[in-house]
């Protein structure tokens, strides 16, 4: 019963300060979820230190588990802009639970981009629906800027490698079924490091107790420990040496992600403080009478709108395999991480003594934000990095 | 089987609604406008149906040419395809009307087995417009359903009213119009959306689908909007002081106002 089809107006190009339709539907789509299945329930799971792995599968179902993967292999096709737009926007749900899904699409991406298509084939279509989640194991307790040192070694044994060592700090570990290793497979330094992925179930592997943090409660971070560990030589991801490339490789989209984490926790953290000083009243007033926090709330707005555009500039040039893009994500990450973790801590201010109340969820934002500073390179490591460029361009 | 699913945009309940001044009509720059949500229900059922039974999803839109997005929505959510009437002529055009310009754009179609609309719009609220299409296409209409079954030859639902639940069956082609309570509809996929613009929409004016541009719109309307009014404001609720006789008192209120 097809109809006489006629044309449809072509999307005009997206200016770099607007959204095209298809980027509003699929941001629209991601708040939707977040305000719907995530952020209700937001503040229990971090006070139960619940990893909510239903939902997450729930999140498959929209193409969420691997946004920028290839359609081939079931994932969404699309950009890291667009990535951009979904992690802020999930993130208004729970920072935590955005952050996670960021590091499991850097899972899939790194098959996707260094795999070969048997390869992809066996792993990426139940990463992406979310039936298997994946980790990502780089960070060692003894090398963490430093990833060039680590010690986990993988010692070739006929068609498999034997691994053993500790990683530290790992998202997911215990509930993921895919894991994601840099391991030593040659000589010191960055060029004797390879990578393998590893199944849950392998024998050998073991996890560490939950680590207690201060925030991210809603993902268990526990140590993931190797102890004679077989790994197929299959499951090793291109040429032997070239692990430390791809962790790098990985690290700039790992960043805006995290970037985008934060701005979407910050915002949900405006949002509610819009909302607070409407209803609140002191002195006979609504506290949004007062200029005080008049002017702290355009201060928030601002900085926020100034470290999206400088995340969205990062995106653009990662998406265009620009020069630049390792120092624009850089600074992108190094302010949106500082700028959401500011904002929501004002927003805390502003709510007085109920901000520091579980229930209103602002605390929560606060501690959950805080660790994006650390993790994905410390801020310092950013600075190190923008700083290295600039460097370099005067010489 | 091919299923049409009528679908509106209408404004964003969360949003203030007005009407114009001047002609009683809807005032749609003053809200967001959305697919109403009954609608994504029914698009929802439109997708299960054909998931049973292979087939087609055709959406039905009549609105200016921002119901569009509304379109997309319905596209996005899995639909394969679109008719949209469009034109100047049907603005202001009352139940009848768009029943006869929905039926009309349902006759375009070719072999349409099930038709499935939400029972009523969350602005007009008139509930009337999918008994109207059936009547007008001739077909057996199946109301007010919160739970639908087909096999591709006939259609059954559980039809709920203030009266109770009856079970209802009726040979295809028919009409089903489906309650909030027949499912919990599906977010769009990714994919689905970019999917969408790929997607055939046809555009139709009143002429495309046989009518004449005097048969519809506000000028011929067979009912007329005399005049209208915002809300009154909210007033205050009864207030019960408890004086030892409050619960009494409660349960009184309620049996008063039927709701025990």
């Amino acid at each position: 019963m097809a109809a006489p089809t006629t044309a449809r107006p072509e999307t005009p190009p997206a200016s770099p300060f607007s959204l095209n339709e298809d980027q509003r539907a699929i941001q629209e789509t991601a708040r939707e979820f977040a305000t719907e299945r995530i952020a209700p329930h937001a503040v229990q799971w971090d006070q139960d230190k619940h990893f909510p792995v239903d939902v997450l599968r729930e999140a498959g179902e929209l193409g969420i588990g691997g946004v920028y993967i290839d359609e081939r292999f079931g994932g969404s096709g699309l950009s890291r802009f667009d990535s951009a737009l979904i992690f802020e926007a999930l993130a208004t749900g729970c920072p935590t639970i955005s952050a996670y899904i960021s590091i499991h699409n850097m899972v899939a991406w790194m098959i996707d981009a260094y795999g070969d298509d048997e390869q992809r084939q066996r792993w990426l279509p139940s990463l992406c629906s979310m039936e298997r989640l994946g980790s990502y194991c780089l960070t060692e307790p003894e090398a963490g800027s430093d990833a060039g040192a680590l010690q986990t070694r993988a010692v070739r044994d006929g068609d498999h490698y034997v691994v053993n060592g500790v990683k530290q700090f790992i998202s997911g570990a215990g509930s993921s079924g895919v894991y994601v290793v840099m391991v030593r497979t040659g000589q010191e330094g960055p060029k004797g490091i390879s990578t393998l992925v590893v199944d849950g179930d392998s024998e050998g592997i073991s996890f560490g107790p939950e680590e207690h943090k201060m925030g991210w409660n809603a993902q268990p971070t526990r140590q993931v420990v190797f102890s004679d560990v077989r790994v197929p030589v299959a499951n090793r991801l291109g040429e032997e040496g070239i692990g430390f490339r791809i962790a790098m490789a990985g690290l700039d989209g790992g960043r805006l992600s995290i970037g985008a984490c934060s701005l979407g926790g910050a915002q949900a953290a405006l949002d509610k403080s819009l909302d607070y000083v409407r209803e609140r009243s002191a002195f006979g007033v609504k506290i949004g009478e007062f200029q005080t926090l008049q002017f702290k709330l355009a201060d928030m707005a601002t900085e926020l709108e100034a470290a999206r555009m400088l995340l969205w500039r990062a995106a653009s040039a990662l998406d265009a395999k620009a020069s630049d893009a390792t120092r624009l994500c850089a600074m992108a990450k190094r302010m949106a991480t500082d700028n959401g973790f500011a904002v929501a801590n004002e927003a805390l201010q502003i709510h007085g003594g109920y901000g520091y109340l579980a229930e209103y969820g602002l605390e929560k934002i606060v501690r959950d934000l805080r660790v994006h500073q650390i993790l994905e390179g410390t801020n310092e490591i950013m600075r190190l990095i923008i700083s290295r460029g600039l460097l370099e361009q005067q010489s | 089987m091919n299923i049409v699913v009528l679908v509106k945009q209408v404004p964003d309940t969360w949003s203030e609604r007005k009407l114009s001044d001047a002609d009683h009509t809807l005032d749609r720059a003053s809200a967001d406008a959305v697919l109403d949500e009954i609608n994504e229900r029914a698009v929802e059922e439109a997708l299960l149906a054909k998931e049973a039974q292979g087939g087609e999803v055709t959406v039905v839109c009549m609105g200016p040419e921002r119901a569009n997005e509304a379109i997309r929505k319905a596209l996005s959510m899995g639909a394969d395809s679109a008719v949209h009437v469009s034109d100047e002529a049907l603005h202001g055009s009352d139940a009848v009307q768009t029943a006869r310009t929905l039926a009309a754009a349902i006759g375009t179609l070719e072999s349409v087995d099930l038709v499935i609309a939400g029972n009523e719009s969350t602005d007009g609220r008139a509930g009337a417009v999918p008994a109207m299409v059936a009547e007008l296409l001739g077909w057996p209409q199946l109301t007010y359903a919160r739970k639908l079954d087909t096999d591709g030859q006939s259609v059954s639902i559980e039809r709920e009213s203030d009266a109770g639940v009856a079970t209802v069956e009726a040979n295809l082609p028919a009409l089903v119009s489906v309650t909030e309570k027949i499912n919990e509809p599906r977010y769009p996929s990714f994919k689905g959306i970019m999917a969408a613009k790929k997607k055939p929409v046809s555009t139709l004016s009143v002429a495309d689908v046989g009518l004449s541009a005097d048969e519809v719109g506000l000028g011929s309307a067979p009912t007329q909007v005399v005049s209208s009014a915002p809300a009154p404001p909210k007033e205050a609720g009864v207030k019960v002081t408890d004086e030892g006789e409050g619960g009494v008192q409660i349960v009184e209120f309620l049996s008063g106002q039927k709701l025990v």
